[in-house]
């Protein structure tokens, strides 16, 4: 595969700078983004994982500096995830070898993509319009209880001051295992709110803990796909993760300047347009019905 | 007389040799010429950055006809063939609005790439049905599918797909007029190597036809291979899977780790 590198460092670094002015890892926009480069899907969800691990290593050192970091959760969310990722890498090669893998990832990408931006985009124009009529936002009161709390199994997670039932958190564990590996992407953007809305986790530990989580998911995952699919572009990802290190730090900056809900409503318009020109692709007639692959599939 | 006798004896090789020779001579193959190709290195080594090149071969023709050769009706096809490998070739059709993958033929033993170089056009060099029974020219080469009791227009169609794809990829290429006489004797042939040419041996084979005739053939090996630092990690990814793993999560715990000491300053 012959790519050009200062196409590959300027998408790193654009990502990069996407992800320090949203504060999200960005996995789920290199993942499209190499594909639309035509880096052949299997590579660029494996290769997108491999970079999701320096992205997110960055931020879970700088909030284990903070010590905003639940590791107990984290790890039992870790175990999930490599239950998830397990299961995702073999669907990925059953897929790939069934010729099906680009048509799963793209309606993957289109369903969630398409669900979180939206969701998104609804809520951050609310704000928006709360913030102009002077309203005060709702808040949550805390010790809210929902159906996830009524499960057995019940742990004690002292750094979230929490006491829940341990089978949520792992399946949440296992949902953005089963993501990383299939989608390469950390699965903040999913496991952010599960953990807010879902577990109530306390907000000044959960970024970090999903940090943690996903450093360690995402190097499982890298190396499962290695081993199993041979998929990960080592230069590539390098290409990729120094391009994006260098990136989100500008884009941090540039973040401080905008307000909140601004943010997150061009952040939705973003991740809204990445699945709208994934979605496209698969309504238009190819080039060619014919494609050939080698019998595992790439 | 020890004179003549002496020289009888001298003269009887002479003699023989003369008389075997008066036989051999209407026994004499009437196409006695040879031909020989030559590369100049045995391997060549392609970066990550290939944009494809051209390979030239140097090839010599010995005992022509100065006749036959100065009026140009020596011919030779170079070709130059990748390795052989399994094949699916898949078939989307529209369901739901989308195009998916819904059938799909698996071939054996399909050569990865088939780049040729011919002195004139196809059709003057020789006929149709020779190019088929040397299975010589990308349209004419074999390509056998796994499930042979197919349907067979489906099989055709895949089989015509297969070639166009691998055509339309640079993969299975031509260039009539790449190879040159330089002299009566001696050609050169310049057969294109695409971009994502694969690696492995590949083999330089070059055909000799005289007035049509197809009359001797020879070949040559060439192993096409990833540069140095390429080579080593495109070894290490396919034949220890888990190692490049862990070299791939450890550059990018050190890469992360790297860019805070270098930007943030916490």
């Amino acid at each position: 595969m012959s790519v050009n590198i200062a196409v590959i460092l300027a998408m790193g670094a654009a990502v990069g700078f996407l992800s320090g002015l949203f504060g999200v890892g960005g996995g789920f926009l290199i993942t499209p983004l190499l594909i639309f480069y035509n880096i052949p899907p299997a590579i660029a969800v494996a290769t997108g994982a491999n970079q999701v691990v320096a992205s997110s290593t960055s931020g879970a050192l700088a909030h284990f500096k903070k010590g905003t970091i639940d590791f107990k959760l984290g790890t039992v969310l870790l175990t999930g995830g490599v239950f998830g990722s397990s299961l995702g890498v073999w669907v990925f090669s059953l897929l790939r070898s069934a010729g099906q893998l680009d048509l799963f990832v793209s309606l993957l990408y289109v369903a969630l993509l398409g669900t979180v931006g939206g969701m998104m985009l609804v809520e951050s124009v609310r704000a928006m319009r709360r913030a102009a009529s002077g309203e005060a936002p709702s808040l949550r009161r805390p010790g809210q209880h929902n159906w996830v709390h009524r499960l057995p199994l019940k742990m004690r997670f002292r750094t979230s001051k929490l006491f829940v039932s341990v089978i949520p958190v792992l399946g949440l564990g296992a949902v953005i295992g089963f993501l990383a590996s299939i989608m390469g992407v950390g699965g903040g953007f999913i496991m952010v709110p599960a953990l807010i809305y879902l577990l109530k986790v306390p907000t000044n530990v959960v970024i970090g803990t999903s940090l943690y989580q996903i450093v360690f998911t995402g190097a499982y995952t890298t190396i499962v796909h290695a081993t199993t699919n041979q998929t990960v572009d080592i230069v590539l990802a390098f290409l990729l993760m120094v391009g994006g290190v260098a990136g989100a730090q500008y884009g941090a900056k540039a973040g401080q300047r905008l307000r909140g809900e601004q943010l997150r409503a061009l952040l939705a318009l973003l991740v809204l347009a990445v699945a709208a020109r994934l979605g496209f692709d698969l309504f238009v007639p190819p080039a060619s019905v014919y494609s050939l692959s080698s019998l595992s599939g790439i | 007389m020890p004179i003549p006798c002496l020289a009888f004896i001298v003269l009887l090789p002479a003699l023989l040799a003369a008389a075997v020779a008066q036989a051999q001579a209407p026994e004499t193959p009437p196409n006695p010429e040879t031909i020989q190709i030559g590369l100049s290195t045995d391997r060549v080594y392609i970066t990550s950055d290939f944009a494809g090149a051209d390979l030239t071969i140097f090839g010599a023709l010995d005992f022509a006809d100065p006749l036959f050769a100065r009026q140009g009706r020596y011919d030779v096809i170079v070709v130059l063939e990748g390795p052989a490998r399994p094949v699916v070739v898949r078939r989307k059709s529209r369901v739901l609005g989308m195009w998916i993958n819904t059938w799909s033929e698996t071939f054996v033993n399909v050569p990865m790439s088939y780049s040729v170089a011919t002195t004139r056009v196809w059709q003057d060099i020789t006929s149709p049905d020779s190019y088929r029974q040397m299975a010589l020219g990308a349209d004419n080469i074999a390509l056998i599918p796994q499930n042979r009791a197919g349907d067979p227009l489906t099989l055709a169609q895949f089989t015509a797909a297969l070639r166009e794809r691998k055509k339309a990829s640079g993969l299975y290429s031509e260039r009539v007029g790449g190879v040159q006489f330089l002299s009566q004797s001696l050609f050169r042939a310049t057969v294109p190597l695409s971009a994502n040419v694969p690696v492995g041996t590949h083999r330089a084979r070059a055909f000799l036809f005289k007035n049509g005739v197809f009359i001797k053939e020879s070949s040559a090996q060439l192993a096409i291979l990833k540069a140095g630092f390429e080579q080593r990690v495109h070894t290490i990814a396919q034949q220890h899977g888990f190692l490049y793993g862990l070299a791939a999560v450890v550059i990018a715990i050190l890469t992360g780790w790297a860019g805070r000491l270098v930007f943030r300053r916490d």
